[in-house]
């Protein structure tokens, strides 16, 4: 009967995975998204985190001496397909997981924490996890929601000329643990700040949104926020533009921040801001070497058209602070084939200043980065960007700046205590 | 020759009753059963288990449950989704309200929740049938995710309107939560669908399943004889969702430990189940398991070939996966129309006449 046959290949097939190598690399997993809703957003970050690994390997043979194996696992932000891929890959010493998506972070907070895997949601996840004595294995610098939602009331106030009192801003969010993250941030700012909050959920994946709009029309708040990823960029800012909603009161987080997002509504876009973590353009010392080393020898993980995109940046960005924090661990433990206990210990004691960062070719690209036992969330600055649509670009038009580290940190210090009640974590010393 | 009932004589009513009439069949089930209750715990990995044989029995049960309501009752629900949530929601409110109870019956207890809800959603299967009784539990579907996510008392307040299973013991062993050995959560699902299996055949069986099954092939005849719809239809609903509650329940506690409602419990998971028990075949508990096995390994073997064995781009392979379970969704019910378990079936009826067909 063919199928004992097929079973057979079936569990041949299986047994294949799970089985790790032993020879000496180093393993970066990359749960990536280039299907789906979300690949627009998933496809950059993904070919930077690649290209940037591929560069290593290329131009210095990897972290120092050993070469980089990088492990792509297909999540289409599923978490159920995310789970798989973490642990179909995690036997093979994968040294840090950046799933991208806020969804898979929580899933992988206890898993991650009990195999002894660091996590490093940069930017995402769950914002307490900058709390580093109870969250041990998870790491968001250089900034969390949070963060991103005290800057950008912020701005707002500066704008206003100082004083919210009596003003009127909507969020539209994704309908999700990523898009309500920052919704408690708000309800504290507002409290303190005397604005009014409107609630305005999108659901997965986030291309109806026209009562959501609509209701802006009516309400005509003073400004939109937006919590949005994927396909829901794209269409809140292509809603925007058709109720004419003037587009310098419409801020995005730093992950509704892309040029695809932005392109689809052409000129309608002209104006909309957003929050950024890091620099934008191309204009980067590092991109000579990637063309180099990476785009021109036909190794690029893309066609190497999303070099200098914001989201390709940033997963460039998130190669840069893997690698950097494995060299740490390299330095610390004196061992070059490190392990993921020495990772994190690599992550825990990263510094990442304006010198080290020229010398990457990164100059003035971000924010100078010191993660601490107690720290895991980096320093928290944002500069808010603008979309110029004529010259199709991005520019900072602010500074980084900090944000309301009062409030942020009171409720960072609430949610990680409820958290360790709730999971019989004692929090380490931290000294 | 060998696999037939002729020799094989029954001497009681009982020997005549019971679930395996044939001598072999009884073998193989016994074998395969002792095997994933003696072996496999022993063998199992993290990978095994999380990826390949919870997920398998989690999805096991709720196309048990979809089949006894669809396959065996003839009621078409696209609500499976939305009970999956009102069983892991239930099991997150009682396992966090009261923590010390065992797992096993904050699991049982989520099913019963969920069969309560079920038969009010099942009360319009009284007026309504077909197409539109799918459209009326497609509400089900909407409501519950909706209300999951509106309502904070459901996710005891949670910033992020997440629900995380807290780590929760059975006999002083782990099986939910981070640090849960493998085998402890194989085993826990594996006992719990064993169990609801056999139950679920012998209800089948019995005069439940018979009234099922008449009111499925023709309601009106089967009142005229005096099989009462209200009791029937309902009782349908309310086991077919307890079984699709305590498959949430353990999708929820067991296999993923952190969901949020739309996207863990979303319309397309009440596809899913539907394509399971359609694939493995209505009015089957073998069907369940073979539908179940089918829909969950067939992406996972094949991004392990794909990806694993041949080295091909993530994204290709992934969508050369829903290709490739499309067109063999089609030529399996092109080729059998009534499910994988037919194709036993007839296997079977072939296997009795061996080696003289005529």
């Amino acid at each position: 009967m063919n199928k004992t046959k097929f079973v057979t290949v079936v569990i041949a097939m299986m047994m294949t995975v799970g089985t790790g190598g032993v020879s000496a690399d180093l393993v970066f997993p990359s749960l990536s998204y280039r299907t789906g809703p979300y690949a627009p957003n998933g496809i950059p970050f993904a070919d930077g985190y690649a290209d940037y690994f591929t560069l290593l390997n290329e131009r210095d043979g990897g972290i120092g001496g050993v070469p980089i194996r990088l492990l792509e696992c297909e999540t289409g932000y599923n978490t159920e397909k995310g789970v798989e891929c973490y642990e179909s890959t995690k036997g093979e010493g994968s040294l840090v997981y950046q799933p991208l998506s806020t969804g898979i972070t929580y899933q992988l907070i206890p898993k991650a924490t009990a195999d002894g895997i660091p996590v490093h949601s940069m930017g995402y996840g769950r914002t307490s996890a900058a709390n580093g004595a109870v969250f041990s294995h998870i790491f968001n610098y250089p900034g969390t929601y949070w963060d991103a939602a005290s800057i950008i009331i912020k701005h707002v106030a500066d704008q206003e000329g100082g004083s919210l009192e009596g003003k009127s801003i909507a969020l539209v969010y994704h309908n999700s643990a990523y898009g309500k993250e920052p919704i408690r941030t708000l309800e504290e700012l507002s409290k303190k700040h005397g604005y009014s909050l409107t609630l305005l959920a999108v659901d997965h994946p986030g291309q109806e949104q026209k009562s959501q709009w609509l209701r802006i029309r009516q309400e005509r708040p003073d400004y939109v926020l937006m919590w949005g990823w994927g396909v829901m960029n794209q269409v809140a800012i292509q809603e925007a533009a058709n109720i004419r909603y003037p587009m310098d009161h419409f801020i995005g987080v730093w992950w509704s921040a892309s040029e695809n997002d932005v392109l689809p509504a052409g000129e309608g876009a002209h104006g909309y801001k957003a929050i950024a973590f890091h620099g934008v353009g191309s204009d980067f010392a590092i991109y000579d070497d990637l063309k180099k080393h990476v785009v021109d020898t036909g190794k690029a993980a893309g066609d190497g058209s999303y070099l200098g995109t914001v989201l390709y940046n940033r997963g460039m960005y998130a190669a840069v602070l893997a690698s950097e924090a494995a060299r740490k661990a390299q330095e610390i433990h004196g061992v070059s084939d490190i392990n993921p206990e020495q990772m994190r210990d690599g992550m825990e004691a990263l510094q990442l200043d304006q010198e080290r960062m020229a010398a990457l070719g990164l100059e003035n690209f971000g924010p100078e980065i010191s993660v601490s036992c107690a720290n895991h969330g980096g320093p928290g600055l944002g500069a808010i960007q603008q979309w110029d649509a004529s010259a199709q670009s991005w520019s900072l038009i602010t500074g980084f700046t900090g944000a309301d580290r009062d409030v942020v940190d009171a409720l960072i210090a609430e949610d990680s205590a409820a958290f360790a009640a709730e999971n019989n974590i004692t929090a380490r010393d931290c000294g | 020759m060998i696999y037939r009932e002729s020799g094989d004589f029954k001497t009681s009513y009982h020997g005549d009753q019971q679930m395996f009439p044939i001598a072999l069949d009884k073998w193989f089930v016994i074998l395969v059963g002792s095997f994933a209750f003696l072996v496999v715990p022993f063998i199992i990995n993290d990978y095994w288990e999380k990826s390949v044989l919870v997920p398998v029995l989690v999805w096991a049960m709720a196309a048990l449950g979809l089949n006894i309501l669809t396959g065996y009752c003839g009621q078409v629900s696209l609500g499976t989704g939305g009970f999956m949530a009102v069983g892991a929601y239930a099991s997150y409110k009682l396992t966090t309200s009261f923590p010390e109870l065992n797992l096993f019956i904050v699991v049982l207890l989520a099913g019963g929740v969920t069969a309560l809800v079920g038969v009010v959603f099942g009360l319009p299967s009284l007026r309504i049938k077909g197409f539109y009784l799918a459209v009326a539990t497609l509400a089900a579907q909407f409501f519950l995710v909706w209300l999951f996510n509106k309502v904070p008392w459901f996710y005891n307040y949670s910033g992020t309107g997440m629900i995380t299973a807290p780590e929760r013991f059975v006999f002083g062993v782990a099986v939910s939560g981070p640090n849960s050995p493998p085998w402890a959560t194989y085993l826990f699902c594996l006992t719990i669908v064993v169990v609801f299996a056999i139950i679920a055949k012998n209800l089948t069986r019995g005069r439940f399943g018979r009234a099922w099954m008449a009111i499925r092939d023709m309601d009106i005849a089967a009142e005229i004889i005096g099989v009462p719809p209200l009791k029937t239809k309902l009782s349908a609903f309310a086991v077919s969702s307890f079984y699709i509650g305590v498959s949430g329940a353990m999708f929820f506690t067991i296999y993923l430990g952190a969901v949020e409602p739309t996207e863990a419990f979303g319309i397309d998971k009440s596809f899913l189940v539907l394509f399971m028990i359609i694939i493995g075949g209505l009015g089957s508990i073998f069907g369940s398991f073979v539908g179940a096995a089918f829909m969950v390994l067939m992406p996972v073997l094949f991004k392990n070939i794909m990806v694993g064995g041949l080295g091909w781009p993530t994204d290709l392979v992934a969508h050369l996966i829903f290709i490739l379970i499309g067109g063999l969704i089609m030529f399996f019910l092109i080729v059998e129309p009534h499910g994988l378990a037919q194709l036993w079936r007839v296997t079977k009826e072939k296997l009795r006449l061996w080696p003289f067909p005529h």
